[in-house]
């Protein structure tokens, strides 16, 4: 009998134990992540608008390479006004785990912000700051600025779709045309569908509008906001 | 499980209730520390990439 109670009581303490920790992990998930990411973002952006703010900065001519970008490191800010006025998120170099937790990633094999080419950034939806939960809403002709530090990037919203976590094919140069020579310069962002789960990716496309250099001021698309 | 830490904490029960406290705050730091991101990264809730 003593044996019996003691197993009950035994895997009842275990079952509540494994409760606890399912909603502390769901507690981490939900508001550990976004309060850690806030606190990378705002980390990264700071320490971008530095660097841009120094009298040197974008002093090298424009046709000169760029130097690679390390992973983690942040070099762009991307500004989408249908997501409201002030939204600003860094684009951070690599879309591993802990780089999407410091803004969006950038997909290492794709071309910089501004080149011929397929773009490829992910954000997250759900958790780690949730850059990309509003992506859903973005419609075609919606504007998706891309700023660097010496250039405004205008890239404007072609199509939105639904696909498999497999389908590698929309960061392709030309998506949807595999052998194709890359003529235009497009963006292509990525995120989870639906919002809680990740059993699909929602994929914006959209191609280069407008590029302006910084001397010339905000470009027409974010003249509405800061 | 519970009781027998809680029967091998020194002191009178307001310490022990202390003392509890502690344990349970360092156990929770670890885990949001080391445990979590780990499983965060482990499990495919969150993906976000298109990859093959």
């Amino acid at each position: 009998m003593k044996a019996l109670r003691l197993a009950l009581r035994g895997t009842g303490e275990l079952l509540i134990t494994a409760g606890m920790l399912l909603l502390l992990f769901c507690v981490y998930q939900l508001v550990w992540t976004n309060v850690e990411a806030a606190r990378q973002q705002d980390a990264v952006t700071d320490r971008l608008s530095d660097d841009w703010r120094r009298p040197d900065a974008g002093s090298a001519p424009v046709t000169a390479p760029e130097p690679p970008l390390k992973l983690g490191e942040g070099f762009a800010l991307l500004r989408i006004p249908r997501l409201g006025d002030r939204y600003d998120v860094p684009i951070v170099e690599g879309v591993r785990t802990s780089d999407l937790s410091r803004g969006v990633g950038h997909y290492p094999r794709t071309p910089r912000p501004g080149e011929i080419g397929n773009v490829g950034v992910a954000g997250h939806r759900a958790t780690n700051g949730e850059p990309f939960r509003d992506l859903d809403r973005l419609r075609k002709g919606d504007a998706v600025v891309v700023e660097t530090e010496t250039m405004w990037f205008t890239y404007v919203v072609d199509r939105k779709r639904i696909v498999r976590p497999s389908d590698v094919w929309v960061l392709d140069p030309v998506p949807g045309k595999p052998q194709a020579e890359p003529t235009e310069r497009l963006l292509t962002l990525t995120t989870c569908n639906p919002r809680w789960a990740s059993t699909e990716r929602l994929i914006v496309f959209s191609h280069l509008e407008e590029m302006t250099p910084k001397s010339a001021g905000r470009p027409a698309a974010l003249a509405g906001g800061r | 499980m519970y009781g027998w830490v809680w029967r091998h904490l020194p002191g009178p029960w307001p310490v022990r209730t202390g003392l509890a406290a502690l344990l349970a705050a360092v156990v929770v730091g670890l885990l949001f520390a080391y445990v979590f991101p780990w499983a965060e990264h482990a499990l495919p809730f969150v993906d976000v990439t298109v990859d093959q």
